[in-house]
């Protein structure tokens, strides 16, 4: 079986997220950036794959510019094989990501496709189920647990009734939930060792794909600041402000 | 943890810490020799995410190791267009006129940096020339040989619960040998502190050494407010004329100023709070006036080391060198270390090269030293901050004296009486100070200001903060000196609570806050507090600081 992630470069989830000064967007100069939270689950579950001997080959994918390498160096210090990076000038939307994937995806012919199940900068939640409708393939979305047996995927998702136990075969488009496993650290030696794994370089141009984007941002804004609390002395008194000042009930 | 079997790598060279010392030796040892392998371990994120400074930045250092830095885009654009130096009282504030000010006050010809993306620029052209860096891989160890040489570091050890149990993901630290060691972890590195006592470094030194703390924040303001290339500096209000500090003010560019504060750790009322005397400082009428209407965007805080020439440390000892902050070389009337860093840097590259390639002895490395350009600025600068041991005025008058007619050649040197945990006064003897309430619009409480720093520590791992007694605050900090860590820590990691059961009060770490400053390792009168290395990507994520 040949395992194929998607990874994508985003704002560290530390970091203070700013608007720029001019609302045109989201402050990402000098700011750390990282690899998307779940898709260190989807790299992980990959990597274990390979390790139980279910996966022959692991590659990660990403789109991006340059310094888009930096999360697949990540992606190859933790266990991952070889790794493409898709080189876009543009930021692009979930369905040209999903297009583009669908791309790599024909070439490289993988058997199983990990997503993380959405992308803390947008969370647009979108590409998996996107992808998996343009390869025409079965999806399964915010797994939590993953099994496989010859052809056959056993998987549970978190739901708000508890958890759902579902099956599909192979090949088929997952999305990562953070439940799914714990990522495991990069080690030192492993990052050396990722410096001299194969990773290629493609231009998204020479795909033949409308990357244009459907969506114009018009401003991004910051949330209103939160207003100061007031003390109130009894329930009635709490009543009164829910109903006459807030109007809320 | 004893027993795990570790991975070992081998290297020319193992530096500690990508500030601007340990980035210029890299720097420096690839430029003479590019075959020389050179690891380089930064506990931040990333290089630059632990760096928090001014910064008023003289280029000397920087022009002698990367010559082209302009024509190469450096992080190094806003020239100091014009300076002020002001002395506050509580409603006023008198400009000090610039021809009465010591040259080393004048900035004529440095730049407004960030000394973060400095760090960042430094590290990708290190990188370039084939130096490995590992960011968020902490040194938490030292390795000797059996000669008792250092040998090299030991990187922390990941994934360890708050027991010190491995977890799923535990990732054992690996033994990083090479055939010299730098330490250049900046102000009261945990290493430095080993070596310093482990070799007697001190032994000769005239004074104790001596810190202070460093505040900054970063404010967008009002664009017609805005004068890039100016700087301000003030002393006076809020401090009382006993404690040495001041504040900077510096212009720098996208309409951003960089707020600033530096208080001596030898402050003697176990009630002052740092943090607090800067939250109050930013509304006086001169500053309040800048800053209204603008948003604090960044907050931060590092100890400075400022002892000077008296408190310097032997830098070399056997299989290592110690340089830059962690040893001592910042210029404290400047409140300038970044090129004094830089330089020490350099030496120990030039110093490491002919080690390698020639079997020279790294003592060499103190020779070189006393013959560069830093040995005469840390000679000059020497005499300044001992004399605020006297007070404010009297100090400012000796400096005008010493720096401006002597040109700090006077034939004396004044030394340090105490070490800065020596220097608390007993809680009962000492007036307790009212800080105003926070306003939310010019001054901020502490979690609001942390949050801002980006601060993060993995959950459920061992504390980092170890107390040598565990009982001592309750037996006695707390009694004679009303925990001085619950005003000098800035972000609120150290806080008195009440046992609900036993009504006894205890005091509890919230280390996860930590923006790895120092203060408390530097601070704590009974020397209780061991500040060691948490897990490797911890700490603030500083950017632009
Ligand atoms: C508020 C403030 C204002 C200042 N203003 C100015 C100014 O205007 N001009 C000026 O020239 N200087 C200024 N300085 C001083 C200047 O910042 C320092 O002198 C300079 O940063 C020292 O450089 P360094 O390389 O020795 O140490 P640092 O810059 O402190 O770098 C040390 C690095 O080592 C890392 N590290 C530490 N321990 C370990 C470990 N065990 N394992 C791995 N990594 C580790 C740290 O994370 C850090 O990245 C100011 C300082 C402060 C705090
Ligand atoms: S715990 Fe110590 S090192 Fe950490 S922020 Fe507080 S004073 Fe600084």
């Amino acid at each position: 079986m040949k395992v194929l992630v998607a990874v994508k470069r985003v704002v560290d989830y530390k970091v203070q997220i700013r608007v720029k000064a001019d609302q045109s967007g989201v402050e990402t100069e000098n700011v750390k950036m990282s690899v998307n939270p779940p898709d260190e689950n989807a790299i992980e579950e990959a990597v274990k794959l390979k390790e139980q001997g279910l996966a022959q080959e692991t590659l990660a994918v990403t789109i991006g510019d340059d310094k888009a390498q930096d999360v697949l160096r990540t992606s190859l210090a933790m266990g991952i094989d070889r790794s493409i990076l898709v080189k876009s000038p543009n930021s692009l939307e979930p369905l040209a990501v999903a297009k583009t994937l669908s791309k790599i995806i024909e070439k490289e012919n993988p058997d199983l496709v990990l997503l993380g199940k959405q992308a803390i900068d947008d969370d647009s939640n979108q590409t998996g189920q996107i992808l998996s409708a343009l390869l025409n393939w079965p999806q399964a979305c915010f797994i939590s647990d993953l099994k496989i047996e010859g052809n056959k995927l056993f998987l549970s998702r978190e739901i708000d009734e508890g958890i759902e136990k579902l099956e599909t075969n192979l090949p088929a488009v997952l999305t990562c939930d953070l439940r799914l496993n714990t990522p495991r650290f990069a080690s030192l030696p492993n990052i050396m060792k990722a410096k001299k794994k194969p990773l290629d370089i493609i231009d998204i141009s020479t795909l033949g794909i409308d990357t244009n984007p459907k969506i114009k941002v018009l401003k991004v804004e910051e949330p209103p600041k939160r207003k100061a609390g007031i003390m109130v002395n009894d329930v009635k008194e709490l009543v009164e402000k829910l109903k006459y000042e807030a109007k809320v009930i | 943890m004893s027993d795990i079997q570790r991975e070992e790598m081998l290297y020319d060279v193992v530096i500690v810490g990508a500030g601007p010392a340990g980035l210029s030796a890299a720097i420096k040892l690839k430029q003479i020799n590019s075959d020389i392998s050179i690891c380089l371990l930064e506990k931040a994120a990333e290089v630059g995410a632990h760096i928090l400074s001014g910064n008023v930045f003289e280029t000397k250092a920087l022009d002698e190791l990367i010559p082209n830095w302009k024509d190469l885009n450096a992080p190094v654009k806003t020239k100091v267009t014009s300076e002020d130096f002001l002395y506050l009282n509580k409603e006023k504030s008198f400009k000090v006129p610039n021809f009465l000010l010591p040259k080393s006050l004048q900035n004529h010809g440095n730049y407004i940096i960030s000394l973060s993306n400095l760090c960042k620029w430094l590290g990708e052209f290190a990188e370039n020339l084939g130096v490995e860096i590992f960011p968020g891989f902490a040194a938490s160890k030292l390795l000797y040989n059996e000669k008792g040489e250092v040998s090299g570091v030991q990187t922390g050890d990941m994934g360890l619960d708050i027991n010190g149990n491995p977890k799923d993901n535990f990732e054992p630290g690996i033994n990083i040998k090479g055939k010299v060691t730098v330490l250049s972890e900046g102000c009261r590195g945990h290493l430095g502190k080993e070596v310093i006592k482990k070799f007697n470094l001190d032994a000769n030194n005239k004074s104790p050494q001596q810190y202070g703390i460093g505040f900054k924040e970063i404010w967008e303001i009002d664009p017609e407010k805005h004068n890039l290339g100016k700087i301000l500096h003030s002393v006076g209000w809020p401090l009382e004329n006993d404690t040495y500090g001041g504040s900077f003010c510096y212009h720098a560019e996208n309409n951003q100023i960089y707020l600033g504060y530096v208080i001596g750790l030898d402050y003697k009322n176990p009630y002052l709070s740092p943090y607090d005397e800067f939250q109050q400082f930013k509304t006086h009428p001169e500053i309040k006036k800048l800053l209204t209407n603008g948003k604090r965007i960044s907050y931060g805080a590092r100890a400075l080391i400022e002892g000077g020439l008296q408190s310097l440390p032997q830098m070399h000892m056997p299989g290592a060198l110690l340089i830059g902050c962690d040893a001592g070389t910042l210029n404290m009337p400047k409140i300038k270390g970044s090129h004094t860093a830089m330089k020490s840097g350099i030496i120990a590259g030039e110093v490491i090269n002919k080690h390698l390639s020639q079997n020279e002895h790294l003592s060499i490395y103190e020779d070189e030293f006393k013959n560069s350009w830093i040995y005469d600025e840390l000679h000059q600068a020497r005499n300044v901050k001992p004399s605020f041991q006297w007070g404010l005025i009297p100090a400012m008058v000796f400096t005008g004296i010493d720096q401006k007619i002597f040109g700090g050649k006077l034939p004396f040197t004044l030394q340090h009486k105490h070490a800065d945990h020596d220097s608390l006064v007993s809680a009962k003897d000492s007036k307790k100070i009212d800080y105003p309430k926070y306003d939310g619009e010019f001054t901020f409480d502490k979690p609001s200001s942390v949050y801002l720093s980006g601060t993060n520590h993995a959950e459920n791992q061992p504390c980092h903060l170890l107390l040598k007694d565990k009982d001592l605050t309750t037996n006695y900090t707390l009694e004679e000196y009303d925990e001085p860590a619950q005003r000098y820590c800035p972000a609120g990691v150290y806080e008195i609570e009440t046992d609900s059961e036993t009504q006894k009060k205890f005091l509890k770490i919230n280390s996860q806050n930590c923006i790895h400053c120092k203060t408390c390792d530097i601070k704590e009168p009974s020397q209780n507090i061991d500040w060691i290395t948490p897990e490797g990507g911890g700490g603030p994520i500083y950017s632009g600081t």
